[in-house]
């Protein structure tokens, strides 16, 4: 089977897409026209600057149109996510690890390294949750321990051992030069040097973060926008029952 | 402004009467105390600068240097080193960094330390007095070319000349306030970098040298564009008072300075913050620095419906700290936030009021209004919507400070485009609504009126509660945004003395004189 398709404006296969950008060139019909080559060049036909502004000196705005004949076949595309199509509700993920664990789950999170933007590990783990989805303090059947932010990786470690923890989750929200990465990167090392790495569940999420990405570092999954407490804990819940033969899944 | 919602005025001075009690005992305490960064904040104010080989800066090396003798006031040691070195400041500052410890030379006579003290003193006084009426010289004669609200915007590309380009470009777009974002890790370092930097993570380094640069970049913006544009950092996290010493020098016109963030949102000492905050108060307050505070926190953590209280209770606080710290209001920018959930019905309603109440509670602060963030999802459309309204609450209410929403928000650290087209969002929305506050009144009995008056009567029971348990003991408790903070825990601990009798601080005594504590 293939399914072939392009972006859609009005009419099937148009192949209508908008961008915006900025150039470093001065506002003017010269930016103007770069703008609309520069479109061109990307692949676009019919390229229309609809509206260009000056940002400051050396730069302009653009906001533009395009149609494209490029496409993709959308049965040759695999995904993996973390979690597939069934989701555990609070109330069902619950009952699961009441019947497979018999205790509860119990999970440690924090916001790692210099990271102090705790949106993320709280809309996954504070009680109130994110968007009308609770998070995983509300769980009955979940020990939460939300570390907060700007927790050395170390410190995490530590702290997963001493409430024997199931699993630990990390949130990584504002990046640059991929600091992100090395900080993730550094908590398995750590894990693996002192020979915990199999003994968690290692979960990394935040807005860069994708499950490709977070399994490339060595973690179990990764999560990125759009991720609720339910996809957590459903993962969790499923790879626990496969990590520990004890748990029946 | 006239008062239309109703607020009851004697709750209201009921709630300010409960902030003076709650935050006296902690005053007493502060007076009783200094820290590390206090002591450094005060060696730099003398012209302490500069770093060893190492990137130590001088006024670590000093104070590490003193150890137990730091609780006489740092500075004698210093002003001693210039008498008995017979250096200029300039020339102490290299020896310190080539290694000289002031620590081991032999004390000079009291009042020839006295007289050398009061010469530093007054070569800063005229510096930040210079400072000063430069800023109202120019406010004065570009009067009426800023907006209301003061348009704020951040820049955050990590290397300061990266930021200058940002900053220059969202100036001349219309920005009248720049701040630039430090990088994530800065708040916790117990000293400031010293010199020009250009990597950083999420920001750049607050460091003197930067806020030259930025300074000069705007001031040549101003003089183009017949419109002052206000410098903004943060005089918050372990080094609150050395960066707030930094900006008096360097002309910073607005800081962000919270009296309890530190310990509730970094989880910094609650004694060190307290006493840090004090003093880099002190020094805006003497350096007419408009300060922001961090409402904003306890709206990102906590639902904003619910919470709503914590914010106009901590509002209170600052007030209060401010007040003690010799701040008039037009220098209070008292924080607060647009971040309920949008799919709130009437939530619309609940901001305009909480806006409102804030207004005609505070009415000389410039409010300082931060924009939705924790509900911005990566939908950039939706965001610009989001902004939009935000800006309709900010203008129709009369906010001081507005910081404008990015349409990216959840994304990344603003594009230069971002910025432009929050700029544009802004000035549209207010422009075309300029006058709708006035020609606008509230029912009695509507969900407005009510709301703000239900939030007062919430907020006023919460300081009663602190009232009686006490302020340090409330913070342990985890009254505030639900997070505890033991007395003897958190970050910088180490760097709280108790003054001795004969503690010595010219420029101390010199503001208090100054600002009449």
């Amino acid at each position: 089977m293939t399914t072939i398709v392009r972006p859609y404006g009005d009419t099937l296969d148009d192949g209508a897409v908008q961008l915006s950008f900025t150039l470093p060139v001065p506002f003017g019909p010269r930016g103007r026209e770069a703008a609309r080559l520069f479109v061109e060049k990307l692949g676009f036909r019919h390229a229309e600057i609809v509206h260009a502004a000056p940002l400051s000196e050396g730069f302009s705005f653009y906001v533009a149109y395009g149609r494209t004949e490029t496409s993709i076949d959308v049965d040759t595309i695999h995904v993996e996510e973390a979690t597939g199509e069934k989701l555990y509700s609070m109330n069902e993920a619950c009952e699961v690890i009441r019947a497979r664990l018999g205790r509860k789950l119990v999970v440690v999170g924090a916001c790692t390294g210099f990271d102090a933007h705790t949106v993320g590990i709280d809309a996954i783990m504070n009680m109130k949750g994110y968007n009308h989805h609770y998070g995983l303090e509300r769980y009955q059947e979940v020990e939460a321990h939300n570390l907060g932010a700007q927790v050395p990786n170390e410190k995490l470690i530590d702290y997963a051992v001493k409430v024997n923890a199931d699993a630990i989750l990390v949130s990584q929200i504002v990046t640059q030069k991929d600091v992100h990465i090395r900080n993730l990167t550094e908590l398995i090392e750590l894990l693996e040097a002192r020979g915990l790495r199999e003994r968690f569940v290692v979960c990394a999420g935040g807005t860069r973060i994708s499950n490709k990405l977070a399994v490339e570092l060595g973690y179990d999954a990764g999560f990125g926008q759009g991720t609720y407490a339910e996809h957590v804990a459903t993962f969790l819940i499923e790879r626990l029952g496969v990590k520990h033969p004890g748990v029946r899944s | 402004m006239e008062k239309r919602l109703h607020l009851p005025p004697e709750r209201i001075d009921r709630a300010r009467e409960l902030a003076r009690r709650i935050v006296a005992p902690v005053q007493e305490f502060i007076e009783a105390h200094t820290t590390v960064t206090v002591e450094r904040a005060t060696l730099r104010l003398a012209g302490a600068d500069g770093a060893d080989a190492d990137g130590v800066p001088v006024p670590n090396l000093v104070v590490d240097q003193l150890r137990d003798r730091l609780e006489e006031g740092a500075l004698k040691y210093w002003v001693n080193a210039l008498l008995r070195t017979g250096e200029g400041v300039a020339g102490l500052n290299r020896r310190v960094a080539e290694g000289l410890r002031v620590s081991d030379l032999p004390l000079a006579d009291p009042i020839a330390l006295e007289g050398k003290a009061a010469e530093l003193v007054s070569a800063c006084t005229r510096r930040v007095r210079g400072n000063r009426s430069l800023r109202e010289e120019r406010l004065a004669r570009y009067a009426g070319k800023n907006h209301a609200p003061l348009l704020y915007v951040i820049v955050a590309t990590g290397n300061i000349h990266e930021d200058v380009k940002q900053a220059r470009a969202a100036a001349e777009q219309g920005a009248d306030v720049v701040a630039v974002i430090r990088t994530t890790a800065q708040s916790l370092l117990d000293y400031v970098p010293y010199g020009a930097t250009t990597e950083g993570f999420g920001g750049t380094y607050a460091t003197q040298e930067n806020f030259r640069i930025m300074r000069a970049a705007l001031d040549e913006v101003v003089e183009k564009q017949g419109r002052y544009v206000y410098l903004t950092n943060y005089a918050s996290g372990l080094c609150m008072p050395e960066i707030a010493a930094m900006g008096a020098l360097e002309r910073l016109d607005m800081m962000l300075n919270d009296s309890m963030y530190g310990i509730l949102f970094r989880d910094i000492n609650m004694y060190r913050t307290f006493v840090d905050q004090k003093f880099s108060r002190m020094i805006n307050a003497w350096a007419g620095v408009i300060i922001n505070t961090g409402e904003d926190n306890y709206l990102t953590t906590s639902d904003a419906v619910e919470k709503a209280y914590t914010v106009l209770a901590s509002q209170f606080l600052n007030e209060r700290f401010a007040f003690a710290a010799g701040l008039e209001p037009w220098q209070m920018g008292l924080g607060h936030a647009f971040e309920m959930d949008p799919t709130i019905r009437n939530g619309f309603l609940l901001e305009l009021s909480q806006a409102l109440m804030a207004r005609e509670i505070f009415p000389e602060a410039p409010l300082k209004y931060m924009p939705p963030t924790k509900f911005m999802t990566g939908d950039i459309f939706r965001g610009v919507v989001q902004n939009a309204l935000f800006n309709f609450v900010s203008q129709m209410t009369g906010q001081g400070i507005h910081l404008l929403g990015m349409l990216t928000e959840a994304i990344h650290t603003p594009f230069m485009q971002d910025r432009f087209l929050a700029l544009e969002n802004a000035k549209y929305v207010m422009n075309n609504m300029a006058d709708l506050g006035d020609e606008v009144e509230f029912r009695k009995d509507g969900v407005i009126v009510k709301r703000a008056q239900a939030v007062l009567e919430e907020t006023v029971a919460f300081l009663e509660k602190i009232d009686a348990t006490g302020l340090m003991p409330a913070i342990e408790q985890g009254l505030f945004a639900d997070i505890k903070r033991p007395r003897d825990m958190g970050k910088g601990l180490e760097g709280l003395r108790k003054k001795a009798d004969g503690y010595w601080n010219p420029f101390e005594t010199h503001l208090q004189r100054e600002l009449g504590l």
